[in-house]
């Protein structure tokens, strides 16, 4: 064996180290599942073993649970064969099963987090020990990445706490900590780090019982089964709840939800087996395969920098020149701080400049009054913040952030007035969402040097910068740019220059498409309750509402300027005008858009809105339902493909996590490249085309999608290895 | 095939379901077996001509278990040859038992047979079989689950009744139960309950409020408010996302009363009849059910009116009286406003909101009800019908012979 070694000692204690060669932390390998059996077997079977204890070798923790990597390409267990597909993935189940039925005493000893499979192991040990460091998760994180806990997570985790208890660990997958574990009985036992082998062993060797508790005759379910009169209500509660929060988009969580409440009615035995059934179910969904990918390996991969350029040394940013002191640049400015940057947040005069770190002296003492941040860490982040109206401190800057107003000539002027300032190797980034790049490098006296870098707003929040590379941009640019957003600890994806570039020009299509909608008669209601239903954080509608109508209305103004004759006025561009500029309806920010924002309560629809949009279709049945959602993730997705066929995006893990947590797409579908993969691009385009037919030529299908669906093809197998932008 | 008559019609008072109601201390045995030994004995009835008894039951657990139908032929002393099945269509249950007879009459399996109901909400409270339908993920998620005051709340949002419109028809509905009680309309059908010694218990209908007004309904709070909130307003905005926001006007006062009752009606052939000396008072004109979409769940009745009525050949104007069950005042409204319908013709003394609504046997109630009613006033032709959980309707057509 060589990811488990096993020493036993003089009271016939075997101490089972679990110690994966190679790699900082345990997963769950096909190799490792394999010599768990083996294990079991050698506990089992050697009569100089009278119990065991399971730990970690690793100081990084207990186990991290299944190899997501062997998993999400693996998404066809079994070939097809779905008896085999069963066999396989049962697998560990059944392993995890002969320990627990092992005959002999079997304590886990977790020394540091258990997550996943990783949790579920011990859970099949009869016992539990945990060291006492409140960093320590222990939990069940699948359903996070749309996967079902599927070693016997579903099974035991309620037959120890109960199902209303384990319902957050199962469905959103919460992870708690030791005390709270043991709050729960999810543990038996919490001890000093660094004891926990010692006081395992004590258990096996003086109170050792090989008999888990759903094993017992005497056994109860805390809290009850779902025909007991206080469990029934956690079901039928439950699952109006989980319609409320998922929408029905995913399959995980319903997956559970029937584990859960099937498994609990029947014996262990056959309640694995139930689990693994519902696993398999959920790791065959588009949603799965989509959500693995994109969530959790595409993720890592572009945090490691997958995108960056090679043979470029590594540029480390120390100080950095945030030009525009407005939310943007002053959320900039604090993530810079925190991450050690030196900042210089500049604005046209040093009271607008100090409101601007006014933004991150808010956020620190926030931190600081939860106990999250020291007093002198506090200090120190703010100290790296020097609020100012005067551009000779940009000097020594390794990079410039340019977060201005979204007007060509002030970003022209201040480009100037920066650039005047800067070493010849620092960067010059320009925050913008919409302005080509291209076009604002034509103010900069070294366009090799510019290149676009977009925050989301709130910065501090949003995870995601996207990287636009101008028509001269260098790769050492880029190369640099991608250092500097990795050493803030955001995620950067790479486009190509483009109206809107690709997350602006794909997350306007939902907003659009919205419009059209209000245009065509149906319900505002119904449109944003579906938009809603899509898994899009907001129906657009209100969407529009949170980015101000009047924005809109500039914006399309700006583009109609841009593009002249090109440019084709939309049926709900008078609804926008009107509100906007007839009747001062400029969204949330003025309390009045489509809907009215009052003092206190939730926000009601403007009562005015059917006297310029007028509502035709005042029901939804099912089939509308269905097509208002097709319509509104399909303009996005079909948006995010034209992307790909002018070269905008070139990676589609770069499209799926800019969609994700840039605009929020619909994660449930692993983003829109995902999507159109899942459905597949033949079936994809012909439900373009129809909609195409009836609601125009938005929805219709580039060529390039029309060469994938004739080939067969997905955007992941085509474009995989794809080559970095520009 | 043959025609199915009604002899007899017999209901229990409805007793307040709690446990200081008056036939909380009775077993819902007893209330089916008193039903039965009343049809008997006004009947003079050999009971060996008894094919078969049918009674409606929600919660058939418990006491209410293990086929009361049965269980009560025996304690009634019935024959031994007279079978008992029980059945469940939820809210119709008492119903649906009435047209399983007549069908079994009409088919020819049966000559005479009792159709009715008993729930003794009381001591089987509403939701003691459980069942998979709220519970399963795989049904609860699939139909957009909720309970059925948010369901009567939707139909209230979705079709436009304010909280003063449902307190309204509830205010009218105790009125006119009230008026029904003081002119002894009910005398024909409602039995006394008696106690283990033969002492009457009730005699009454106890749920009554006669002195309900607007005024005091206006403090009652929505009963469905708060779980609306919680999950349930966002399951029937994800199926009728035209809602915005679901507008809760149901409550204790305009709702159908908790109540423990029973009830039978006697039904068969005419040759049965006349071999027993027995007079039929009207003939069971045809019978329907349907299902509806379930997670609003209550709007049944007018599509099972509609598809039975076109079944017979007749108009919604072609009927003089229509009993629906109150379970919600927005139901009623709802049915009124969707086909039409008078509201002098609809529940003419009154119905659930005043009297109560013992779940199963309900159906078989309002059906005697309103052939007493038909009587009274001389009038030919009743449809009776329920809203039924999970998005169902049942209705029944009567003509006085």
């Amino acid at each position: 064996m060589e990811n488990f070694k096993i020493e036993v000692d003089g009271d016939g204690v075997a101490l089972v180290t679990f110690d994966v060669p190679g790699r900082t932390m345990n997963t769950l390998t096909a190799s490792v599942i394999k010599e768990i059996g083996e294990v079991v077997e050698r506990i089992k079977t050697d009569d100089a073993i009278k119990g065991a204890v399971i730990t970690s070798g690793k100081a990084s923790g207990f186990c991290a649970g299944a190899d997501l990597g062997e998993l999400g390409g693996n998404g066809g267990l079994g070939g097809g064969d779905l008896q085999a597909a069963f066999d396989a993935g049962f697998a560990l189940n059944k392993a995890f099963r002969a320990l627990e039925t092992c005959g002999k005493p079997v304590a886990a000893a977790i020394n540091g987090l258990a997550l996943g499979g990783g949790l579920e192991i011990t859970l099949a040990c009869h016992y539990r020990v945990v060291g006492d460091n409140p960093k320590t998760q222990l939990g069940l994180p699948e359903s996070k990445v749309g996967l079902l806990p599927g070693a016997g997570g579903t099974q035991r985790l309620p037959r120890l706490m109960g199902v209303m208890q384990a319902a957050p660990y199962l469905l959103e997958g919460k992870s708690m900590r030791p005390q709270e574990a043991l709050a729960f009985k999810v543990v038996h036992e919490v001890v000093a780090p660094g004891s926990e082998v010692e006081a395992a062993k004590t258990w096996v060797k003086t109170k050792g019982d090989p008999v888990a508790p759903w094993d017992k005759k005497d056994f109860k379910l805390p809290g009850g089964g779902p025909y007991t009169p206080g469990g029934s209500q956690v079901f039928v509660m439950g699952n109006a709840m989980l319609r409320k929060q998922s929408y029905g988009n995913y399959p995980a969580q319903l997956n559970i939800m029937k584990a859960v409440y099937e498994g609990l009615q029947v014996p262990i035995d056959a309640a694995l087996r139930i689990e693994t059934r519902y696993f398999l179910k959920t790791m065959m969904s588009p949603q799965a395969k989509g959500m693995i990918r994109t969530l959790f390996l595409s993720l890592q991969e572009l945090g490691k920098g997958s995108g960056r350029p090679a043979g470029v040394p590594q540029y480390d940013v120390k100080k950095v020149a945030v030009l525009g002191a407005g939310m943007m640049g002053a959320g900039v400015a604090y993530v810079q701080a925190m991450a050690g940057i030196e900042t210089v947040l500049i604005d046209q005069s040093q009271e607008a400049a100090d409101k601007g770190k006014g933004y991150a002296e808010g956020l620190v003492k926030k931190a600081v009054s939860r106990g999250k941040m020291t007093q002198e860490k506090g200090e120190a982040v703010l100290a790296l913040i020097h609020p100012t109206a005067d551009y000779a401190l940009v000097k020594g800057a390794d990079l410039v952030i340019e977060a201005v107003f979204e007007n060509r000539e002030v970003k022209a002027e201040v480009t100037k007035k920066a650039e005047a300032q800067l070493a010849d190797t620092a960067v010059f980034g320009s925050n913008t969402s919409t302005l080509p790049i291209t076009g604002l490098a034509e103010a900069s006296a070294r366009p090799a040097n510019f290149i676009g870098i977009h925050f989301f707003s709130p910065v501090d929040k949003m995870g995601l910068v996207e990287i636009i590379m101008g028509g001269k941009t260098s790769q050492e640019t880029l190369a640099k740019s991608i250092d500097y957003v990795l050493k803030i600890r955001k995620t950067p994806i790479v486009v190509n220059d483009s109206r809107g570039f690709y997350t602006s020009r794909c997350f306007g299509t939902f907003v659009q498409e919205g419009l059209e909608m209000l245009a065509e008669g149906v319900a505002p209601t119904i449109i944003d309750n579906v938009g809603r239903a899509t898994g899009m954080p907001r129906g657009p509608l209100e969407m529009n509402d949170d980015v101000a109508l009047d924005l809109s209305y500039k914006i399309a103004q700006q583009t109609k300027k841009d593009l002249g004759d090109k440019y084709e006025d939309r049926p709900f561009t008078p609804i926008i005008e009107k509100m906007v500029a007839d009747l001062g309806r400029f969204g949330r920010k003025n309390g009045k858009g489509f809907y009215d924002y009052p003092e206190s309560g939730p926000k009601t629809l403007w009562k005015g809105l059917a006297d310029i949009a007028p509502v035709k279709t005042a029901e939804a049945d099912k089939a509308l339902i269905e097509e208002i959602r097709t319509r509104l993730l399909y303009r996005q997705a079909v948006e995010a493909a034209r992307c790909f066929e002018e070269g905008v995006v070139v990676d589609p893990r770069e499209a799926d996590v800019g969609a994700i947590l840039g605009w929020g797409f619909a994660p449930w579908t692993g983003g829109p490249i995902s999507l159109i993969d899942g459905v597949g691009a033949a079936k994809f385009v012909e439900t373009c085309d129809q909609l195409a037919q009836k609601y125009g030529a938005r929805f219709a299908p580039p060529q390039l999608l029309r060469d994938m669906a004739a080939k067969g093809e997905t955007f992941y197998g085509r474009f995989a290895g794809a080559k970095k932008a520009a | 095939m043959a025609d199915a008559y009604i002899f007899d019609a017999v209901r229990t008072p409805r007793g307040k379901g709690k446990k200081d109601g008056s036939l909380h201390e009775i077993t819902a045995l007893s209330l089916a077996t008193q039903v039965l030994e009343n049809l008997r004995d006004r009947n003079n009835l050999d009971t060996s001509k008894v094919d078969d008894v049918v009674l409606g039951c929600v919660a058939p657990v418990g006491e209410q278990g293990s086929d009361i139908a049965r269980t009560a032929v025996l304690t009634a002393d019935y024959a031994e040859t007279t079978a008992g099945v029980q059945i469940n269509r939820f809210c119709a249950s008492g119903l649906e038992a009435v047209n399983m007879a007549a069908a079994k009459v009409m088919s020819g399996e049966a000559d005479l047979a009792i159709g009715g109901g008993v729930e003794s909400m009381s001591r089987v409270p509403m939701g003691s079989d459980g069942g998979a339908w709220p519970t399963d993920p795989s049904s609860a998620f699939k139909t957009y689950f909720v309970p059925q005051g948010i369901s009567a709340d939707l139909i209230a949002t979705l079709y436009g009744f304010s909280r003063d419109d449902v307190d309204a028809y509830s205010v009218e509905s105790q009125k006119r139960a009230a008026k029904a009680w003081a002119e002894k309309r009910f005398d024909k059908s409602v039995i006394k309950v008696k106690d283990q010694l033969g002492l009457t218990i009730l005699d009454h209908d106890e749920h009554m409020r006669p002195d309900t007004s607007m005024q005091s309904l206006a403090s009652l709070n929505p009963s469905f408010q708060g779980i609306g909130d919680m999950a349930f307003d966002a399951v029937v905005t994800q199926r009728y996302p035209q809602v915005e926001r679901v507008n809760h006007v149901h409550h204790a006062g305009n709702s159908s009363g908790i109540v423990d009752g029973a009830a039978g009606v006697l039904i068969g052939t005419k040759e049965m009849g006349d071999a027993l000396g027995l007079k039929a008072r009207a003939r069971i004109k045809g019978m329907a059910s349907i299902g509806s979409e379930p997670s609003i769940m209550l709007t049944g009745p007018s599509f099972v009116t509609e598809k039975l009525l076109k079944k017979l050949g007749m108009n919604v104007a072609d009927i003089d009286l229509y009993e629906l069950n109150e379970a919600f005042a927005a139901v009623v409204l709802r049915m009124m406003q969707a086909l039409d319908i008078p509201h002098e013709k609809m529940n003419v003394n009154g119905g659930a909101i005043a009297m109560g609504h013992p779940l199963g046997a309900t159906g078989a109630m309002i059906l005697g009800t309103v052939l007493d009613e038909l009587e009274r006033t001389d009038k030919e032709t009743a449809l009776v019908t329920l809203c039924v959980g999970a998005g169902m309707g049942t209705a029944t057509v009567i003509e006085r012979v």
